[in-house]
């Protein structure tokens, strides 16, 4: 039995299955982190005092060109397997998923400068709303390097098979990588610079 | 929704462009972080840049510029949500209204009470 609608559109949406399932999934995350920079601003205006120059402004920055370029990438991935370059859409997936990488190592080396001097969640408020919004992120990096190792590895054989729903899976998963750069655009202000 | 290679190829011009753009928004946003502006407008200027980067990045690299109603539809109710959602906290202080809270200071939070004595001590 095959699943319907993965090529072409459903009649009452206009749209694929998958874009529409997409799209709802990330207006559920965008529930789950409004959620929790609610909880930030509540944290923050009820404090007397909030600590500022406890983060590295030039690694937040540097991560947030990666994620940034990863997202020109990730679009540019899409882009190549539309205009039948498979070279060029397998160099962009690989280039994105290994800038998703050296942003984890980033974020590897930030939580241990906090971790070695005993500075965890349980440390200060400021630092439980940091490991608690950054840690959620993280996890959603590790996620979208997971369904990318996929799309480089097994699942790239579905290109040969059917290259349209190879396309829009792509598409999908780069959606999902939007979104996650999209949070770090806010996350980066509000905890590094404000 | 199925689309023309043509149209793909024209836009990685602007791909590229908007990365571009993306990253001249955050060397503005670290370089804004530099001047020590008052909370109230460092706050104002840090998401408001911010909401242009994700602007871009939602209408472009998210192809929202030309989507169909339904996602439109799913993401106004969102959008909805997401405003009673960060209007909570605003909610907590309503019992603050009314008393004289002193000015935020980079550094320091919005203290109530009565404002501070001018002479004390001399």
């Amino acid at each position: 039995m095959n699943i319907p609608y993965t090529v072409e559109t459903r009649p009452d949406t206009g749209l694929t299955n998958g874009k529409l399932g997409i799209w709802l999934f990330l207006a559920s995350e965008v529930m789950l982190f409004g959620a929790l920079f609610s909880t930030y601003i509540i944290l923050r205006t009820g404090a007397p005092v909030w600590p500022h120059g406890e983060l590295s402004i030039p690694l937040g920055a540097i991560n947030t060109v990666i994620l940034i370029s990863s997202s020109v990438t990730m679009v540019m991935a899409w882009a190549s397997l539309k205009l039948n370059d498979w070279a060029k859409h397998r160099l962009y997936l690989i280039l994105t998923f290994v800038l998703a990488a050296v942003f984890l190592v980033n974020k590897y080396f930030e939580y241990s400068e906090h971790l070695t001097h005993g500075e965890g969640p349980w440390h200060s408020t400021f630092l439980a709303i940091y490991f608690t919004l950054t840690g959620l992120h993280g996890l959603h990096i590790v996620g979208g390097m997971i369904v990318m190792a996929y799309f480089i590895g097994p699942g790239a054989k579905l290109w040969k098979r059917n290259p349209e729903q190879f396309a829009n899976r792509i598409e999908y998963t780069g959606l999902y990588w939007h979104f996650v750069d999209l949070v770090w655009i806010f996350l980066f202000p509000v905890l590094y610079l404000l | 929704m199925h689309v023309d290679a043509e149209a793909v190829r024209k836009s990685v011009r602007t791909y590229m462009m908007i990365g571009a753009a993306l990253l001249a928004f955050t060397a503005i946003t670290v370089a804004a972080n530099l001047l020590h502006l008052p909370v109230p407008a460092a706050i104002t200027l840090a998401l408001v840049i911010a909401t242009i980067k994700a602007s871009m990045v939602a209408a472009v690299f998210m192809h929202l510029n030309h989507e169909k109603q339904w996602v439109y539809g799913a993401l106004i109710l969102t959008v909805a949500f997401f405003i009673v959602l960060m209007s909570v906290p605003f909610l907590t202080v309503t019992d603050t209204f009314g008393t004289h809270l002193t000015g935020p200071v980079a550094g320091h939070g919005v203290t109530a009470g009565a404002p501070p004595d001018e002479h004390a001590g001399h």
